[in-house]
């Protein structure tokens, strides 16, 4: 088959890799019909996340066909069209049985500071991913459902990771009706997480970036204010003018381990790996927010210390809420808010990008060329 | 100015909001959001039907593992096993070090810079030798509006961008100016 596959920090290219076979009673093999590039993914591609080995094919947002199925699986047959959430879980350990899908504790040998995700490196489980023809799905009794036929492709694939984390986001924030929300980050899932902030009743939602073009669209698609702190000497200052001085209810970051805004932050976080990413959205929600209120933290984060300012948020008695999205939990009610058009998640799919111009795709979203907000990419596209 | 008990007006009033927004707090009452509580008994085990231990995924080869695990998990992933040095050096970081230590991250890390240098070596060797310029994707860049996209545009990220070449071609014009200096001293040497 052909598949994405990872050649050290910077550098992925497509080649013919085996079909991965069943490994175990509940596998299923999926034939991918649609994947996406994460921003996250960006953060194995810059060589940030430790234990990503050389051959690995990246991708954990994908929908596809089942191939294949191993002798124990009961819900899915060969010819199912299947979304398939990023986390791999088993329902059953003390973790997945209280619904926390991302934290399962029997999918991850390498870790146990976070689950198992496709296409993640070893770090996550030592899984291939989704960006390539096939894929092993493992539990697909538990993770994976079968695509609603009224659910379009895009919409789909945008389900199994970006549109819940970002809603998620929203959640993580408890908003109360009338709160002001900042979300820093114009991304895929700050989009979403402002239109969430709004479906649970916000009274203001501020978004942060430097990209025009993002910002453009938090103001269309998510209706909400926008700042872009290039033009600010201090967006935190900016965050508490605009707010009587009080700070945002909550704050949410939605940047994760790539955000730029001090130089020496992404330095020693992105460029040269000190930290386990740049912290600055993350500083900046602790800073914007209000004394007692909530930062929300949905941008991903790699396992090295970072130079997060944990002195301000003790001091602002702050509640602190984070985790990586339980995917299938959200599913229900994302559903029915794509279905009536609450979230129009196909909206912000910006480039479409066939499986042999992968490589192309990821230097695209990584250096932001082109107004791209979300790279889908398409197997089997000439 | 003494602040009050009061938070500061809001732009828009709740029925502004609702005429602007149609979607505006449909998911206002908590009962309505999804993960709403955290920890929430899953009766269905979500789909699970193993009882409660899922059989074990045969260890074809000796597995890698937190020492924060009791054993090896049911499922696990089986893409690029260990090999080689920089397998040694992620086998020591995951037996000698938990999660916990910074060590155990730096080595990781030092096993895949070593495994990459090891990669790209072994590619010379092939049919398909790495390439910088087609696997960094920068090929793209004439398609992509690069001058727009960049520049008059008020972002911040063009101020390191032009360190990602430095970074990606700097080992190769290091290693390949070390391997001419060594390639020049061995035939000066050869000459006599």
């Amino acid at each position: 088959m052909r598949a994405t596959v990872y050649r050290g920090p910077y550098k992925l290219r497509v080649e013919e890799k085996d079909i991965p076979a069943i490994e175990h009673p509940n596998d299923v093999i999926v034939r991918v019909t649609l994947a996406a590039i994460c921003g996250s993914d960006l953060h194995l591609y810059h060589g940030l996340m430790p234990d990503t080995r050389i051959g690995h094919t990246f991708g954990h947002e994908f929908i596809g066909v089942v191939d294949q199925v191993g002798p124990s699986v009961q819900n899915l047959q060969v010819g199912d069209r299947v979304m398939v959430p990023f986390n791999i879980f088993c329902g059953t350990c003390w973790f997945c049985a209280r619904g926390l899908y991302s934290n399962c504790h029997n999918v991850n040998p390498n870790a146990t500071a976070v689950g198992g995700i496709y296409g993640y490196s070893h770090t996550t489980g030592g899984y291939d991913g989704g960006q390539a023809e096939y894929v092993r799905v493992p539990f697909a009794d538990v993770g994976p459902v079968r695509i609603p036929d009224w659910m379009s492709d895009e919409d789909a694939v945008l389900l199994t990771d970006a549109v819940p984390t970002g809603y998620f986001g929203a959640q993580l924030g408890e908003i109360v009706e009338g709160d002001v929300v900042v979300v820093f980050g114009a991304g895929i899932v700050g989009l979403v997480a402002a239109r969430s902030a709004w479906l649970m009743g916000a009274g203001r939602v501020i978004v942060v970036d430097h990209l025009e073009y993002r910002l453009q669209m938090a103001r269309t698609w998510a209706s909400a204010e926008t700042f872009n702190f290039v033009e600010y000497d201090d967006i935190v200052v900016e965050m508490k003018k605009t707010t009587g001085h009080l700070g945002a209810d909550v704050a949410i970051d939605a940047v994760g381990a790539e955000a730029d805004g001090s130089l020496l932050q992404h330095l020693t976080g992105v460029k040269f790996k000190l930290q386990g990413g740049s912290p600055i959205a993350l500083n900046w929600a602790i800073d914007s927010v209000r004394k007692g209120g909530t930062v929300s933290v949905v941008g991903a984060y790699g396992p090295i210390p970072n130079m997060v300012k944990f002195g301000d948020a003790l001091n602002k008695g702050l509640t602190l809420r984070m985790n990586q999205t339980p995917v299938k939990r959200q599913w229900p009610r994302l559903f029915e808010h794509v279905r009536n058009g609450h979230l129009t998640p196909s909206e912000l799919v910006t480039h479409r990008f066939p499986l042999e111009h992968v490589v192309e795709g990821y230097h695209v979203f990584s250096a932001k060329l082109d107004g791209c907000i979300k790279p889908l990419v398409v197997p089997g596209a000439a | 100015m003494a602040y009050t008990p009061h938070k500061p007006p809001l732009p828009e009033t709740t029925e502004q909001l609702r005429a602007r927004i149609p979607y505006w707090g449909v998911d206002l009452d908590p009962a309505d959001r999804p993960s709403v509580p955290k920890l929430q008994w899953q009766e269905d085990l979500s789909g699970a039907h193993w009882g409660e231990t899922p059989d074990q995924q045969p260890e074809k080869q000796p597995r890698e593992r937190s020492i924060e695990h009791a054993a090896v998990t049911p499922v696990f992933g089986t893409a690029q096993p260990l090999h080689g040095l920089s397998g040694a050096i992620r086998r020591y970081a995951y037996t000698r070090y938990s999660e916990a230590r910074v060590g155990h991250w730096l080595l990781l890390v030092l096993g895949d810079r070593v495994e990459a240098w090891g990669a790209h070596l072994r590619s010379f060797a092939t049919l398909r030798p790495d390439n910088p310029i087609t696997q960094t994707g920068v090929l793209a860049e004439a398609g992509a509006h690069p001058i727009r996209s960049r520049y008059g545009v008020r972002r911040t990220d063009t101020v390191h961008q032009p360190l990602d070449p430095v970074l990606v071609a700097g080992p190769w014009v290091a290693a390949a100016t070390v391997t001419w200096l060594g390639v020049r001293r061995l035939a000066r040497a050869v000459r006599g």
